[in-house]
């Protein structure tokens, strides 16, 4: 927990983890005997998996359990399917969980191998959209929002965390080649690279006009990066999508070339460990692998109460058992002790003006949580800016009263989607 | 899993800067400190009493209160004591038991709690306590009347009620330096006008009280001032000694300030703090108060709500 300056005024400043000077390689941590993949489940309940507990998987095979409908994940390593498991992911996201128990003997699935001569959109969302960095492909390629912009992140969205930084210096060569290919494929007018402010240079080369953002929190999300580097405001309600920017990881244009160039779909992803005491460390395993395995290896112990999450400090979800697998997304692992994390508390809002004087959105924040708790949510859409929250936590972060103001702003907006489907689907 | 370590699942962030209710009160306590132990300096043991007195009252009334409406207890978080000793640095050191005892009553219940505890109060609960004793028990509260029989080594005149009664010839002999240093009489803690600067000057440094208010208030009262004495300097004193006698300094590092009653926008905060020191200032020359800080208080806190409609148009709002 970080405490206010002597002189309390202005906002706090939270630099971003810098790898400047970091150059050790990432610590390969191989997985223990198996992992485990979270494959999106369609909505009906009783839908019915396409493989067996048992069938054979080769490393980099396409798994559509559902079909086409519910996506696809990529198998990490050959061996077989030991459990299907459903799996509750954050606000009512249904998922199975594959097992798959690892054969030492590692043979390639050779789909992509054989359709990658041919480079296509169509090619790429077959096979790449489940790749280590999560490229969003299946956005790409319609008409009716066309992206205009390639926005390659260098950058972290969130404290401590330094992998995209670390995969943009260290792997220059991949996410040259795809940002090669993406301009190819989806016609990408222009390319931006996001580094640090500070560390510009070096990164012309690849293919794309460098860009710096501020180190400090939040300038490095979406929404800020848009407004503050573009000087374009996205509209409260929409995505920067809308305006014809695409927004992917270091490590998804990274995924994309070395997959083309190789044959081969990468399985393996880079992520920043952060242990107690906060230091940080680069990690790069099998996607898949338990959380428990990862952190066994550098010997981080949990203890009761501690809290493990999936992300950094600010932004990250925190997950129930250490048996939670590094997914294609997961740039960090956090465990932080009992003491040192926030409790929320039921404590009225003392109207100190603290979370406004923060907010990047200049959002009225102590009038917007009376709504959020009174769970006026359409009230609070319509007259103080709940679409505009970027969802950075600062608010929360300094919150007197300790009001978990981002969790309230998540579930109202979660709230609002729902009943907008609902009404779409019964009116 | 019958043997794993429980881990336990919150929402982001999981950090936090560490700040609590509490410290911000210990550190309004610490702001007041000078101008408070000035007082009980000056004013000797019956200061000591009032303060102790409104301090211990405030307390037991919001713990009372807490416990008869089967509330939460909040006495642990400090605004009930800053609560008590801002009242009672606004009192007379001569002020009788049940003046205070009643007024921290007002202060507590009426102010605060019945519109449901911290944070909700429309009005500093402070000035609707002085406001309402104001015109209860007026020679309870005129610090000539009340303070006749102090001994003091300088001429003991309430120098608001001496210019208004007499203009400013009647107050010739008050010098800035005597106003800075507590060398006037009026409430326990509101003469000494250094402590009460370095005070306020700590609480802004520290973010606790949000200077733009105090910054504009204190303009309206010297502007306003200013323009009053211009216009007839023999009945209008300046704006020096404007701000710096009666309550014009704790009302504005102290009483304007108060979270729950007051906006925080800027713009808001200028006006705000400005319509109270420009109120403040009419009542003082034109009005029928000596003093009309708590009332200018009362008044910008009715207006709060409607300024604090002026904000800054949030990110992606294009209408």
């Amino acid at each position: 927990m970080l405490k206010k300056p002597v002189s309390g005024r202005g906002k706090p400043c939270l630099e971003y983890a810098r790898t400047t000077g970091r150059l050790d390689l990432p610590v390969h941590v191989p997985p223990a005997g198996s992992v485990t993949l979270l494959h999106r489940r369609p909505a009906e309940l009783n839908a019915i998996p396409a493989l067996k507990v048992g069938a054979a998987v080769k490393t980099g095979q396409r798994l559509a359990l559902y079909g086409d409908a519910a996506g696809y994940v990529t198998v990490p390593v050959t061996g077989a399917i030991a459990s299907l498991a459903p799996f509750e992911g954050d606000f009512g996201r249904r998922y199975t969980a594959v097992t798959i128990t690892v054969d030492p003997q590692e043979t390639f699935d050779e789909q992509f191998a054989a359709a990658r001569s041919e480079v296509t959109l169509a090619t790429a969302s077959a096979f790449l959209a489940a790749a280590p960095g999560l490229p969003p492909l299946q956005e790409m390629g319609n008409a009716d929002r066309p992206l205009k912009t390639l926005v390659v992140c260098g950058i972290d969205d969130d404290l401590l965390v330094f992998t995209q930084q670390h995969v943009l210096s260290a792997r220059a060569r991949d996410i040259e080649k795809g940002i090669h290919l993406l301009k190819e494929m989806a016609g990408f007018e222009d390319v931006v690279i996001l580094t640090p402010r500070e560390a510009v240079q070096g990164y012309g080369r690849i293919g794309g006009r460098v860009m710096g953002v501020a180190t400090t929190y939040p300038h490095t999300l979406p929404e800020l990066v848009m407004a503050e580097v573009f000087g374009r405001v996205v509209p409260a309600g929409r995505t920067c999508g809308d305006l014809g920017f695409c927004f992917m990881r270091a490590e998804a244009v990274a995924s994309i070339g070395a997959a083309f160039d190789t044959g081969r779909i990468p399985v393996t992803k880079v992520l920043t460990v952060i242990a107690k005491d906060g230091v940080g460390r680069l990690v790069e395993t099998t996607v898949g692998t338990p959380i428990g395995v990862v952190l066994t290896h550098f010997g981080i112990a949990l203890e009761e109460g501690d809290r493990l999450v999936l992300g950094g400090p600010m932004r990250g979800t925190a997950a129930y058992s250490p048996g939670q697998p590094v997914q294609p997304d997961t740039d960090a692992v956090m465990v932080l002790d009992a003491a040192r994390a926030a409790d929320g508390s039921d404590y009225p809002c003392i109207n100190c003006g603290d979370c406004v004087r923060v907010c990047p959105a200049r959002i009225q924040v102590n009038l917007l949580v009376c709504y959020l708790e009174a769970g006026k949510y359409q009230d609070a859409e319509e007259a103080y800016d709940l679409l505009s929250c970027v969802e950075c936590g600062l608010c929360s972060y300094v919150c007197v009263s300790k009001i978990p103001i981002l969790q309230y702003i998540t579930l109202a907006k979660y709230e609002l989607t729902r009943t907008r489907q609902a009404e779409g689907t019964n009116a | 899993m019958p043997n794993q370590k429980k881990l336990i699942v919150s929402h982001a962030p999981f950090w936090h800067n560490g700040s609590r209710v509490t410290d911000r009160s210990r550190q309004v306590l610490l702001g007041a400190a000078p101008a408070a132990l000035f007082g009980i300096y000056q004013f000797g043991a019956p200061a000591l009493r009032v303060l102790a007195l409104a301090m211990a009252s405030a307390v037991l009334w919001e713990f009372a209160f807490t416990r008869v409406a089967r509330r939460p207890a909040s006495v642990g978080d400090g605004t009930a004591a800053v609560i008590g000793l801002l009242f009672g640095m606004l009192l007379p050191a001569s002020a009788a038991w049940w003046v205070v005892v009643t007024g921290t009553f007002i202060a507590i219940v009426v102010g605060r709690q019945i519109y449901g505890g911290i944070g909700a109060n429309p009005f500093n609960p402070v000035a609707v306590a002085v406001g309402i004793l104001l015109l209860s028990w007026q020679r309870q509260m005129d610090f000539d009347i009340a303070l006749v029989s102090f001994p003091f080594d300088f001429p003991a005149l309430y120098p608001l009620s001496a210019v208004k009664a007499f203009g400013t010839q009647a107050i010739r002999h008050i010098s800035m330096a005597d106003l800075l240093l507590g060398r006037q009489i009026g409430g326990i803690g509101t003469t000494f006008g250094l402590g009460l600067i370095v005070g306020g000057a700590y609480l802004m440094l520290r973010g606790v009280i949000r200077w733009e208010i105090s910054v504009s208030f204190l303009a309206g009262v010297a502007v306003t001032a200013f323009i009053f004495n211009l216009a007839n300097p023999a009945k209008y004193a300046t704006a020096g000694f404007h701000l710096l006698t009666g309550f014009t300094l704790i009302g504005a590092f102290f009483l304007a300030t108060e979270d729950s009653s007051s906006p925080v926008n800027f713009f808001p905060m200028l006006i705000y703090g400005a319509v109270g020191g420009i109120i403040t200032v009419l009542i003082r020359n034109i009005g029928a108060f000596p003093d009309g800080v708590v009332y200018a208080v009362l008044v910008i806190n009715l207006i709060q709500p409607l300024l604090d409609k002026i904000r800054p148009k949030a990110l992606g709002k294009v209408a």
